[in-house]
């Protein structure tokens, strides 16, 4: 019986590709979620027609009831790429869900289905709905793969380690300390301490908006790495609120030394690392270093 | 059965990890040592792990001991040469070495290990230095 009855849909499917294409091609240009400016006239013709080709070898296959069938493969392909590109393009979920739910209308209009069955209807009916329900799935999966594309990329560019002075490193911290980012930013402090072999790494905390134990528990950790990697840290950029919080809660920040900016941080770096740096004196200066000698 | 090399450079040991730690060579090492420190008058212990691709809370308690052994008897320990990736297992771990020197490399270790022994012998604290000046 429902082989019969599906085969019924199938014929009519088969019978009337054109007109029902042309028909669901119209149902979406009219409609209200039709997105000239993102997508040209020709490739939503080119992806309507393959969809509807697909689906009708689909439908003319036995399994109607089931879209995890492997008859129905090419019309999840289909569907998967359009509603990624979709998500890409910048379209709403019900622009792109619409996609699918149009052709019903143009199905129930097609000549010859007053025919069918209301039970092969409904079948098809329910059919679409998961097609359009997949659409959505694809969809939302395509969004959150962006966003974490932009979390990695976000995590690499916030933790960049410069290096200031011969054997002085500096890691400006920009944003919140997550476990996450400290994994991130211990890596490649310790990574750049052996590329370069600094002796003290300044950590700088002027971007890192609050200091709560967990973040101190954080910058301790990363301390504590990069004295076993034989670096001393400075932390430096602390600002007032920030000291005030740390006292508050009642941090330990133990033998860690700290500093309010990180000049001064850099000062004492060079000092602990026997260099200094001299202001030139404001004339002759090409000169000064010869004269100085002889005096 | 195998043993860990000590090595003497000038008035300092050097100690190079490169097997598998367990007790008895860890005790051996431990023995040898301190009967080296002694006879060799060594100032100094550099012990290079960059040949270890994993530190446990054993190897961490037995650098602490060989440390604390030495400072008894008035030598400095230095530890050199640890891997990034140990350095962060041994911190997640909660292990981070407390009482023990770092340094990057060998030559490092040896730099830092001089300078110190330069400011004993200039500020000298008197009761560990007999030969001052």
């Amino acid at each position: 019986m429902e082989q019969a009855t599906s085969g019924n849909l199938a014929d009519i499917l088969s019978q009337q590709e054109t007109d029902i294409l042309s028909d669901w091609m119209a149902l979406q240009r009219s409609s209200s979620t039709r997105r000239a400016d993102l997508i040209g006239d020709a490739e939503l013709h080119r992806q309507s027609q393959d969809f509807l080709n697909a689906f009708r070898q689909g439908i003319s296959s036995r399994k109607i009831d089931d879209i995890e069938a492997a008859p129905w493969q090419p019309v999840r392909d289909i569907l998967t790429d359009v509603s990624r590109t979709r998500a890409r393009l910048g379209f709403t979920p019900t622009e792109t869900a619409m996609f699918v739910f149009s052709l019903k209308q143009a199905l129930s209009r097609a000549k010859g289905s007053e025919k069918v069955s209301r039970e092969e209807f409904w079948t098809a009916n329910s059919l679409l709905d998961r097609l359009g329900l997949l659409t959505f799935e694809v969809y939302q999966k395509s969004r959150e793969d962006v966003i974490h594309k932009q979390q990695r990329e976000l995590l690499e560019l916030s933790t960049p380690v410069v290096k200031l002075w011969d054997g002085i490193l500096a890691l400006p911290l920009i944003g919140t300390l997550d476990s996450e980012r400290t994994q991130v930013v211990m890596e490649s402090l310790l990574q750049s301490i052996v590329e370069t072999g600094a002796s003290i790494a300044i950590i700088d905390i002027t971007g890192v908006p609050t200091v709560d134990t967990l973040v101190a528990q954080h910058l301790l950790k990363t301390v504590a790495a990069a004295r076993l990697m034989g670096a001393e840290c400075i932390i430096s950029g602390i600002r007032p609120q920030i000291a005030a919080t740390i006292v508050h809660l009642g941090v330990e920040l133990g033998a860690v030394v700290t500093k309010a900016t990180l000049a001064d941080a850099f000062s004492l770096a060079l000092r602990r690392t026997g260099q200094f740096i001299q202001k030139a004196r404001p004339q002759f200066q090409e000169n000064s270093r010869g004269t100085d000698t002889n005096t | 059965m195998e043993r860990i090399p000590i090595l003497k450079m000038g008035e300092f040991l050097l100690v190079s990890i490169q097997v598998d730690m367990h007790d008895r060579l860890a005790m051996t090492l431990q023995e040898e040592l301190t009967q080296r420190i002694v006879s060799a008058h060594s100032r100094g212990v550099l012990i290079d792990i960059s040949s270890l691709d994993v530190v446990d809370s054993f190897i961490g308690r037995m650098l602490g001991h060989i440390a604390a052994m030495s400072r008894i008897l008035d030598a400095e320990t230095v530890v050199v040469g640890m891997r990034p990736a140990v350095a962060i297992t041994l911190v997640e771990l909660g292990l981070s070495l407390p009482g023990i020197r770092t340094a990057l490399n060998v030559e490092k270790g040896m730099e830092l290990l001089r300078r110190k022994e330069a400011d004993r012998l200039e500020f000298g604290d008197g009761s560990n230095v007999p030969h001052q000046g």
